[in-house]
């Protein structure tokens, strides 16, 4: 009795997702002969309590001890099974899955043939299962500190919600600063807050946080290990001021006789020096000598800085720092790009003087930016008389980007605001759709529009300075096709503000690749899942939260990185987490010591232990991926949960079930 | 007409998830294809892909992360330098290597996974039955 295989079938409707097309109740039956089967059902929903209940209960009263569910996808639901399973006291590597919904359901038109696809993949995880055999999870501590990446407001968010915990939080930022975008801009929607004002206080809160390692000027170089052990190697970039001497005054910063456009922070509208803090309220408070711009780097003379440093703080021979940290988890919060205007060459930005892109506009807007918070034309003088604001720059525009920027909306209404409550001036609002969901969004919209502003609704065609009507001369006409009243329209205005998408950071990819987790096709870090994981990633340990994960604006981000934050809280509070337990195993009977595993492994898991000229693998460090079972000449690795007999009988199962419908159909001929 | 009878080796993080990701959007593909999840490209073995050959698999599919995307790193490192060994092989025993098709899907590529599966399933079904090129 305690030998023999007892498999019980589950066959889920998920609603109408899966019975609409495939005939569950008859994949039931069907699976209720196959070799060893005990017990098989359909059921509405297989992942509610009842459908659970439905398991347990088997286990308990029938003796199974294999299962079998057929439902989605193993990435939704493997793990609630596995679960469910062992409650019932059978080991949950005892359980298999055959995906009949996103491998069949939901992409097969015919019902009959559904059916029959069904039938097979539920055989072949029946004729799996009966191989598999009980696994024990390894269990490892969690290392309680955490890495996040990125000082944006996300970031901020993220390691202040971790490190009032308690938790200690490596920061690091590549910028001399923290602040990210947020830092640039002058207002806030919906409730034009001064930005400065709310992200400074948190800013200072990290700087001064005694469990917050602060490393700006800094880039992650490599990471690896796993959730719970993770070594991360840090580059901290020479500063060339010594920051424990340095106490922030600025003197030099005044002395430095290098200016230098500053095309990051002030976004090339305003100077900085070649040392720097790239804002006066910027955390931590020590400037950075830009080694490409400085005098003394770039011909040897100059030390303006050195001389004057009350402190003697410049230290011109500090070199690059690699640094080496263990953490338990990361948080990547990397941001986005502003989507490049320039190459949409149509509207003008780059060649056109008074073409302005969104975060010109918040430097211009702002008090602290180059003209004092005035709003005037590149001239720096002029006040605009009528502005032109156009959405979706590089977004819901098949040539550049499909998706919505979700945020160029209510930003192109903040900017009508400003501009007409510093200027004055006549102000268009030229879109597509007006986008506002969120809470008090579309109040702001409504109260914009009672404020006066022009409301056209079209795709802009041009922005020029060709003047072929009266009126037109000196002035950017925008072309446009106004589609409420369809017709052409030519529009004469003195500035044009571009409301740019965001798009994935330049190094999204690498960044990607260096810590293990995947792009969608537009460039954005994929989330574990869109709607109930939306801050995980597939790989465990590591989070994505703020823009980089998608665009987003200010309180979605934040959001998400407290929600980024509590997950890792929570993972450090279990204190020690399972690993997979399919690792591989060396038959030491068979293995010839050829160390052809050895070269395949990823991981340098397996070891050569020369006294007995075999190979050996060290289970902590392997990941369980199999390519050493693929490259064993000798057939002496197997990986467990991943057996050759194991996928052999999944293979065998599906094509014994297609032959089996081959014959009866050619009987049938 | 002649229903192929098609395996496919997927892995876990990348193949398998554009399989998904093409059932979340509802595309439509042939459903010849039955497919074996693996870890990773990686743990497939060329001895796994004549088996399924053997048990009368008109075609087999083994499909990876795009290089430089593995979730285990360089695992389909591996399989980019077996597979066409094994192509060579097969070709080398009569059975034509065309019937060996290895291919990079990610998570995010539904569209490239439909558009695989139903080229190749109009590939396969070109050739004839495997029962009558292994006797």
């Amino acid at each position: 009795m305690n030998d023999e295989v007892r498999v019980g079938v589950y066959i889920c409707h998920c609603g109408s997702n899966i019975a609409g097309t495939v005939d569950v109740a008859d994949v039931a039956r069907w699976a209720a002969d196959l070799p060893n089967v005990v017990a098989a059902h359909d059921y509405k929903f297989m992942c509610s309590s009842l459908g659970q209940e439905l398991i347990e209960k088997d286990i308990q009263e029938k003796g199974v001890n294999r299962v079998v569910v057929a439902s989605c996808t193993p990435h939704l639901h493997e793990a609630t099974f596995r679960n469910a399973c062992a409650r019932a006291g059978l080991n949950p590597y005892l359980f298999e899955m055959a995906n009949i919904r996103e491998q069949d359901s939901w992409v097969t038109t015919d019902r009959v043939e559904a059916t029959k696809k069904a039938k097979a993949l539920v055989a072949a995880a029946v004729s799996r299962v009966v191989y598999q055999q009980p696994l024990n999870s390894l269990f490892v501590p969690i290392d309680p500190n955490v890495l996040v990446v990125g000082g944006g407001v996300t970031g901020i968010q993220a390691a202040l919600e971790i490190a009032d915990s308690g938790q200690h939080v490596y920061l690091v930022e590549r910028e001399p600063s923290l602040g990210g975008h947020m830092a640039q801009f002058d207002k806030t929607f919906p409730t034009l807050d001064c930005s400065a004002c709310i992200l400074t206080p948190k800013m200072f809160n990290v700087g001064n946080h005694k469990n917050i390692t602060l490393l700006t000027w800094s880039e992650v170089e490599k990471v690896d290990g796993y959730i719970g052990n993770f070594t991360v190697t840090i580059r901290k970039r020479a500063r060339y001021v010594d920051v424990s001497l340095c106490t922030g005054c600025g003197v030099c910063q005044e002395k430095c006789p290098k200016k230098v456009v500053d095309e990051v922070f002030e976004a090339g509208l305003g100077y900085r020096k070649a040392i720097y803090t790239p804002f006066p309220q910027a955390v931590p408070k020590y400037p950075v000598i830009d080694r490409g711009n400085c005098t003394f780097f770039l011909k040897g003379t100059c030390k303006a800085c050195q001389k004057f440093c009350p402190t003697g703080a410049i230290a011109f021979e500090q070199q690059d720092e690699l640094i080496t940290v263990k953490v338990g988890n990361i948080i990547l919060a990397t941001g986005f790009d502003l989507f490049d205007a320039r190459r949409i060459s149509q509207y003008g930005y780059g060649r056109l003087a008074n073409v302005f892109t969104s975060l010109e506009f918040e430097r211009l807007s702002n008090a602290a930016g180059p003209t004092g918070g005035r709003v005037v034309l590149r001239d720096g003088v002029t006040v605009p008389k009528s502005v032109a604001i156009i959405h979706c720059v590089g977004s819901r525009d098949r040539n550049y980007n499909n998706y919505c920027s979700a945020i160029c909306c209510m930003q192109s209404l903040k900017f009508a605001h400003l501009v007409k409550e510093k200027t004055g001036a006549d102000t268009y609002e030229f879109y597509i759709d007006i986008r506002t969901p969120a809470k008090a969004y579309d109040e702001f919209y409504q109260r914009i529009i009672h404020e006066g502003v022009h409301f056209v609704r079209g795709k802009v065609a041009e922005v020029t300075d060709a003047a072929r009507l009266q009126g037109e001369e000196g002035k950017l006409i925008i072309q446009v096709e106004d589609t409420l009243i369809g017709a052409q329209r030519r529009i004469p205005v003195d500035m044009v503000l571009l409301s740019s998408g965001l798009e994935p950071r330049e190094d999204a990819k690498e960044t990607s690749i260096k810590f293990g987790i995947s792009c969608s096709a537009d460039g954005w870090f994929i989330e574990k899942h869109p709607k109930l994981d939306p801050v995980a990633t597939m790989t465990d340990g590591v989070f994505v939260a703020g823009a980089c994960q998608g665009p987003k604006d200010i309180p979605a981000s934040v959001a998400q990185g407290s929600a980024a934050a509590a997950r890792v809280l929570s993972i450090i509070g279990q204190g020690e987490i399972e690993i997979e337990a399919a690792t591989a195993l060396v038959n030491e009977e068979t293995c010839v010591g050829c160390k052809e595993c050895i070269s395949a492994c990823p991981y340098t898991a397996i070891e050569f232990l020369a006294d007995i000229d075999k190979a050996y693998v060290n289970e902590a460090l392997c990941k369980g991926c199999g390519t050493c079972v693929g490259a064993c000449l000798s057939k002496s690795i197997k990986l467990k949960h991943f057996t050759d007999d194991q996928l052999v009988a999944e293979m065998i199962g599906a094509m014994r079930t297609m032959k089996l419908f081959e014959m009866a159909e050619a009987e049938v001929v | 007409m002649f229903e192929p009878k098609i395996i496919g080796f997927l892995c876990n993080w990348c193949s398998y998830r554009g399989a998904d990701t093409a059932g979340m959007a509802r595309m439509k593909y042939p459903p010849n294809v039955k497919i074996v999840r693996v870890p990773c490209s990686g743990r497939i073995s060329p001895e796994l892909v004549l088996r399924t050959f053997w048990e009368g698999a008109d075609g087999v599919m083994v499909l990876g992360c795009h290089i430089g995307d593995c979730h285990y790193s360089t695992g389909n490192h591996r399989t980019a330098k077996r597979m066409p060994v094994l192509k060579r092989l097969l070709e080398y025993t009569g059975i034509e290597p065309e019937r060996l098709h290895v291919n990079w899907v990610s998570a995010a590529e539904g569209e490239k996974f439909a558009t695989l599966i139903h080229d190749f399933t109009e590939t396969i079904r070109e050739l004839p039955p495997i029962a009558e090129v292994i006797k």
